[in-house]
């Protein structure tokens, strides 16, 4: 464990070693930019839109008190959302999707040799592969946090009017009661720091394959399990520090 | 001139290597034979760096090579141009942007004289027209042919082949072989050649290394190879020839029945 965490962070100075040349880094990194966005803006929307429906459904069955008022659902759906749904559920649906596709395809270069082909090329291939996919990470995971903010919110208005159980009215002055800025920024310093996690631990797993197909897969499930581990713990150390 | 000197490696306990050394001499096609699994893959691998040996150092032109700063090793690797045996392309790519990469990285062309680059090797290797296509469109000799085009591109001074013509059909091996040949002395390169081919020793081998066993047991010219009394070359060489012939009496018996059917 401690020798994996030393090699881990070997591994991460590498990627900050000669390096190529900054507007190779800058295309690189939005093309891996364009990938991570666009493979995971569907599944983020989906699963985000869906929690804040649930969140809302749920309070509201549960706040049956007749002396709390009903715009105390648009409350704590915006409170859950911004503290924990949106970029804690939307980080481990990212460790799934873009950690897998990171350490699978990582993995892949590594054992048909291109990897060897870049380092034969003179070029450092953790800089060169990975720091683009890091900071692609850090910079797309925020984005797709405040999207999953949103419509988050907004799949509690659905869920919350259709059902009838408030009205439009009440939700949105619910929603709009007592707002704490800070709560967004605390929800963004988290997606950056588990995007962090994410892209550099599936990086990491991709890297370090050797044999054949059935460890390319075994390095992609062992990135999401250790990436989700490494969130929650990240979750938990943040809030004690942060909040 | 590259200079390998008592080269050690065992990967958990098995020795692979064991103390190779050897001078390989510009503007000669330097041919690493043996059988599969000697270790021919791991003594080019250690040669560019890309395994740490256990013990023993590589000079490329009287730079000492194997534990210099990253920097020095990075500037000599970007002289290299290698095949790997399993061509390495990028498959994310299509065969020009494979091509034109190294030029990209590390050269100073504009666009259009790297596309210009990427056409003249694609016609050496005969692969002219498929610019477009992707990795996974391949063949595996089209592979080969790309990665070759991918290695020369560049203009290295040092280049490295890993069963350049293995899964080629007879003729384009013997194409990439002589292509091979022609670009090392034309440019006066250094060429290490991995094979199992005698084809190959024949018709393009300067200086012949012969491993078995991580151990190197014989080195010589083409010449010298057919008189040598080392008993395991002297089989290796035979089981080839046993292979040649074998193929030899089939094409005549072929060609026997054709006779008789015409007949
Ligand atoms: N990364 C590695 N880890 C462990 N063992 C290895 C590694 N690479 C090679 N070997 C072992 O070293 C030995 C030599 O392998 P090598 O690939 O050099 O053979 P080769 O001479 O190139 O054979 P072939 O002609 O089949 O390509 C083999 O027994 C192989 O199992
Ligand atoms: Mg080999």
């Amino acid at each position: 464990m401690l020798q994996h965490f030393g090699k881990y962070l070997l591994f991460m100075s590498t990627l900050f070693s000669r390096g190529e040349s900054p507007r190779i880094l800058f295309n690189r990194t939005m093309d891996e930019a364009i990938i991570i966005g666009i493979n995971s803006i569907f599944i983020v929307a989906i699963v985000s839109t869906f929690i804040g429906a649930v969140t809302s459904v749920q309070i509201s069955y549960n706040l049956d008190n007749a002396f709390i008022p009903r715009s105390t659902i648009g409350f704590m759906v915006r409170e859950m959302t911004l503290l924990e749904l949106a970029p804690t559920i939307t980080s481990i649906v990212l460790a799934g999707k873009v950690g897998s596709s990171i350490a699978g395809g990582l993995g892949t270069m590594q054992i048909t040799e291109q990897v060897d082909a870049l380092e034969v090329m003179g070029i450092n291939s953790t800089s060169y592969l990975v720091l683009p996919k890091v900071i692609a990470s850090i910079l797309v995971f925020p984005m797709l946090v405040i999207l999953a903010m949103f419509l988050s919110i907004g799949g509690g208005f659905i869920a919350g009017t259709l059902t009838g159980e408030i009205s439009q009215q009440e939700y949105i002055s619910g929603i709009r009661s007592d707002f704490i800025p800070y709560n967004v920024v605390f929800a963004l310093i988290k997606s950056v720091v588990f995007a962090f996690l994410i892209s550099s631990i599936s990086s990491f797993k991709g890297y370090y394959t050797s044999g054949g197909a059935l460890e390319v897969g075994q390095a992609s499930t062992g990135a999401v399990t250790n990436s989700v581990i490494a969130i929650l713990v990240a979750d938990f150390v943040l809030a004690n520090l942060l909040l | 001139m590259i200079e390998v000197h008592n080269i050690h490696k065992s990967f958990d306990g098995v020795k692979v290597l064991d103390g190779i050394s050897g001078v390989f001499e510009t503007g000669k096609t330097n041919l690493l034979l043996g059988a599969s699994g000697t270790g021919k893959s791991v003594l080019l691998k250690c040669i560019v760096g890309l395994i740490k040996p256990d013990i023993g150092s590589v000079t490329f032109d009287g730079t000492y090579f194997t534990n210099n700063k990253l920097g020095i090793k990075q500037e000599i690797r970007r002289k290299i141009g290698m095949l790997f045996q399993s061509s390495a392309l990028f498959d994310s790519m299509t065969v020009e942007k494979n091509i034109e990469f190294p030029l990209k990285m590390l050269g100073d062309m504009e666009k259009d004289e790297r596309i210009d680059r990427v056409n003249t090797v694609l016609k050496r290797v005969g692969l002219e027209g498929a610019n477009k296509k992707m990795p996974s469109e391949l063949s595996g000799g089209m592979k080969k042919r790309v990665g070759i085009a991918r290695a020369i591109a560049p203009h290295c001074t040092y280049l490295f082949c890993d069963e350049p013509n293995s899964g080629l059909d007879p003729l384009t091996a013997l194409k990439i072989d002589e292509l091979i040949k022609e670009i090392t002395e034309e440019y006066g390169i250094t060429t290490i050649i991995v094979t199992h081919d005698m084809n190959s020793v024949i018709e393009i081998g300067d200086k012949i290394f012969f491993l078995f066993k991580g151990k190197k047991l014989w080195e010589g010219t083409r010449d010298a190879i057919m008189d040598t009394d080392v008993k395991e070359l002297n089989e290796f060489i035979f089981s080839n020839r046993l292979m040649r012939d074998a193929k030899k009496i089939e094409d005549e018996e072929e060609q026997q029945e054709v006779n008789g059917n015409n007949r």
